[in-house]
């Protein structure tokens, strides 16, 4: 529901701030929420806050899954129903 | 004794000074701020003149004449400011009937208090946006009001143009199957300004894309003389000025999401406040529909162009009662791009 | 965009589109609910609909706050921003919410209300510290997901010490509003709105967690998936939730895996413990009175709480006699049910909530969907 974006951290800056890049827009954002960010993490961004740090292994499993649980069609026909 | 030479007028200081109701009162304040700073910049003998009118010699023809107002907030942006804005914006509205612009008027509200500085900044910007172009600013006027009662400066320009004999270029001329050409990246403009937003400021490189597009728009339409349809979407976007063209022409459009150009910055600051590039404003990009058959030909006379080199063929014109707009998303569905409702806000949800 | 494009690829959206196709079992209908008002965005923004099977349904459900947010509690915000030299700093989605008397908060700015639109509460607090002698209200508004950001604002001007700075606290739960729909007469009883499984919200989760849905699945016996915000997301979390239907599964299941994990994020959770308590009741719009749904500022941090600052006294108002949106909000009538729909309520005249936020199921289906059904052609070229 709440539009929140994933973001790079490029910069920590005291108090508890990042800089986060997302293609090369960049914005001051707080780390209150979240502990342990490093440069070069990626946070979930929502209303200038950092929520969660997002874990690249489980987003390159969940890429896989996808492309796992659907087999390409064997021939290239139109798509689903 | 002072060494004052007998004939001295102290010029206006246009480091510290400001607007006030003198400036407007049409007596000698208004005179000198006049000729020392429009008349000066704009620099030319119909000014000089210090007339009320303009005389232009004009070829017979068709004219065609727009005008425009300038209200935006902040005055200045990466990429240009209210006074290249409003002699950009005027240009091509007269530019997009496929007509050479030839001369503009420009008027300007001041409110009392605004910086002369800020005043000369724009003007100066005026004047070089103008002389770029070759379209003169040949009359004018000046009326200041009272604090509170204006945002620092309001523009308004007007201009008049000749459209070459067999050039018949409207927005009710679209016709199902013609192609739909874009100029280049969308959204450029509008994030540019709300980058600058008080509470909503992020840092991005984007600039404004405002420019003057009647050399482009020359030579367009003197390598497809047949254009149906040529329009500049600034306020509303891609999508409100399809939209509108759409409702002349009593047909529907299909466009192409992944065809579209967008900037990855500008992706990106929409993603971030919940914005649709397609409804961002542009102050430098034309929209084209021309028969099918010539597409491809013109798409590569834009491309030839410094502010047509991302031209972009992005859908086509098609039958439809509804007068839809619809998108076919990259994802592989189909959905309407409708006229925006109210003003483009961000959103947290 | 990292993590962003990878989701939307057109190629593996067929290719789930087609597994989905596979796995539905033709003999029986699939109604899903996606909770989540921001998936109700991404369904209608990328179409997804077109990529399912006829006897898969999505229902909307009521997971837009600012849909849910009822008249009064809009009304009492314009009364804020009415109190003469107060300035009432909100989100911008609330701008044209619908009041009383053809009131919004839009038309209150226009009328001279000093409201000013922010993108995070921690700019409300600076508006605040920025002006000194001003009373600044912040509109508090959203689910799980945003209420740690206001308990961080109410901690950062405790901190500053800011006497001039409250907080309008609107923030509301979501199991609460999921058990709602379960329990509704429709749902539980009646059978009339047939409600196989859940979508699960993707944000909300990332502060909650996982947990909190597992009381739904064992009690009501309905799965739930977790699924993050990109369309590649929903769709493989439908395809999860058909796979526990036919396999006769009620189980929490999470695809957002890599934002969300069991517990959430304790630090948040712990932030907004420390900030707010339950309201006994909390009246939502179209769901009527809802029990521990909502969230009030505690005892201890009065002096930020608006409402006993100013007194606010909140007067419940029914919503327009043609308006359906507490129907559509639970489920149990689709947008074209509402004779109003597309007429008198537009998304530039909205009668009711569901048509003003971008992710009410009226106004996405007006954008995104209204053509669907309507034949096009493109004339053959000359």
């Amino acid at each position: 529901m709440c539009l929140a974006i994933p973001a790079r951290v490029v910069a920590l800056s005291e108090p508890d701030t990042a800089l986060i890049d997302v293609d090369g827009v960049r914005k001051r954002i707080s780390l209150a929420l979240v502990d342990a960010v490093a440069v070069g993490d990626y946070v979930i961004v929502h209303v200038g806050y950092a929520l969660a740090r997002l874990d690249p292994e489980e987003a390159a499993r969940t890429l896989a899954l996808f492309a796992e649980a659907a087999p390409a069609p064997l021939a290239a026909t139109g798509t689903g129903p | 004794m002072s060494d004052v030479r007998s004939d001295y007028v102290r010029p206006v200081d246009f480091k510290r000074g400001r607007v006030d109701m003198t400036h407007g009162a049409g007596g000698r304040a208004m005179a000198q701020l006049i000729a020392e700073l429009f008349v000066h910049e704009f620099d030319n003998d119909w000014l000089r003149a210090q007339n009320d009118s303009a005389c232009m010699e004009v070829p017979a023809g068709r004219m065609v004449m727009a005008t425009d107002s300038h209200v935006v907030s902040p005055l200045f942006f990466p990429g240009g400011d209210i006074g290249s804005l409003s002699v950009h914006g005027t240009i091509n509205d007269v530019a997009m009937s496929g007509a050479k612009p030839l001369y503009l008027a420009a008027t300007f509200v001041l409110e009392e208090g605004f910086a002369l500085a800020d005043l000369k900044r724009i003007v100066v910007s005026m004047a070089a946006a103008s002389r770029a172009a070759g379209v003169p600013i040949v009359t004018g006027d000046t009326k200041v009001v009272e604090k509170g009662k204006g945002d620092g400066v309001f523009i308004t320009t007007t201009g008049v143009g000749m459209v070459p004999d067999g050039v018949d270029i409207g927005g009710d001329r679209a016709c199902p199957g013609d192609a739909i050409i874009v100029s280049g990246s969308i959204g450029d403009h509008g994030v540019a300004i709300m980058s600058l937003r008080e509470n909503l400021s992020f840092e991005t490189g984007i600039e404004s894309d405002t420019a003057a597009l009647h050399g482009l728009v020359a030579a367009m339409v003197a390598s497809v003389p047949g254009i149906h349809c040529l329009r500049d979407p600034t306020r509303g976007g891609l999508a409100t000025t399809l939209n509108e063209i759409a409702a002349q022409s009593r047909c529907g459009m299909v466009i192409r999401e992944r065809d579209v150009p967008v900037k990855a910055q500008v992706n990106a600051a929409c993603e971030f406040l919940g914005l649709d590039p397609l409804y961002v404003a542009n102050e430098g990009k034309l929209v084209a529909i021309v028969p099918q058959a010539q597409a491809l030909h013109l798409l590569s006379t834009m491309r030839a162009h410094p502010l047509g080199r991302d031209a972009a063929l992005i859908g086509e014109v098609v039958e439809d009662p509804l007068h839809f707009v619809q998108l076919e998303t990259s994802f592989g569905g189909r959905r309407n791009v409708d006229w925006l409702t109210g003003e483009q806000l961000p959103r947290i949800c | 965009m990292k993590y962003i494009d990878e989701f939307r690829d057109g190629a593996l959206a067929r290719r789930l589109a087609a597994a989905i196709a596979r796995e539905a079992d033709p003999t029986r209908n699939y109604s899903l609910m996606e909770f989540c008002g921001g998936h109700t965005h991404a369904i209608s923004r990328y179409g997804i609909k077109d990529l399912l099977p006829a006897n898969v349904h999505m229902i909307h459900g009521p997971g837009c706050p600012v849909c849910v947010l009822p008249v009064g509690r809009i009304d009492n915000a314009i009364e804020l921003a009415g109190r003469p030299g107060l300035i009432l700093a909100t989100y911008a989605d609330t701008m044209r919410l619908p009041a009383s008397n053809g009131l919004s908060l839009l038309k209150a700015k226009a009328r001279g209300a000093d409201i000013r639109m922010v993108y995070s509460s921690a700019d409300a607090v600076r508006i605040a510290r920025d002006n000194p002698h001003r009373e600044v209200v912040f509109f508090a508004i959203g689910f799980e997901t945003t209420t740690p950001a206001t308990a961080v604002a109410i901690k950062e001007a405790a901190t500053l010490g800011l006497g001039n700075f409250s907080v309008f606290c609107n923030h509301v739960l979501t199991p609460a509003a999921i058990a709602n729909i379960l329990e509704s007469p429709e749902v539980r009883e009646l059978g009339t709105v047939p409600l196989d499984g859940f979508i699960g919200p993707a944000h909300v989760s990332t502060v909650i967690g996982s947990q909190p849905y597992e009381y739904f699945s064992e009690e009501y016996r309905r799965p739930v998936v977790i699924a993050g915000f990109e369309p590649l997301d929903v769709m493989q979390a439908i395809l999860m939730l058909i796979r526990q239907l036919n396999d006769g599964r009620a189980e929490v299941e999470n695809e957002f895996t890599r934002a969300v994990t069991r517990e959430g994020n304790a630090k948040a959770k712990a932030l907004v413990a420390d900030f707010f308590e339950l309201r006994r009741s909390f009246e939502w719009r179209g769901l009527g009175e809802v029990p521990y749904s909502a969230l009030r500022i505690k005892e201890k941090y009065r002096s930020f709480d608006a409402e006993a600052r100013y007194g606010l006294e909140y007067r419940s108002v029914p919503d327009n006699k043609a308006c359906e949106c507490g129907a559509i909000l639970r489920g149990v009538k689709k947008p074209t049910d509402c004779k109003v729909f597309g007429t008198v309520c537009t998304p530039e005249n909205p009668i009711g909530s569901c048509m003003v936020s971008s992710e009410g199921a009226c106004a996405a289906h007006y954008t995104y969907g209204r053509f669907k059904g309507v034949p096009v052609t493109a004339a053959a070229a000359p």
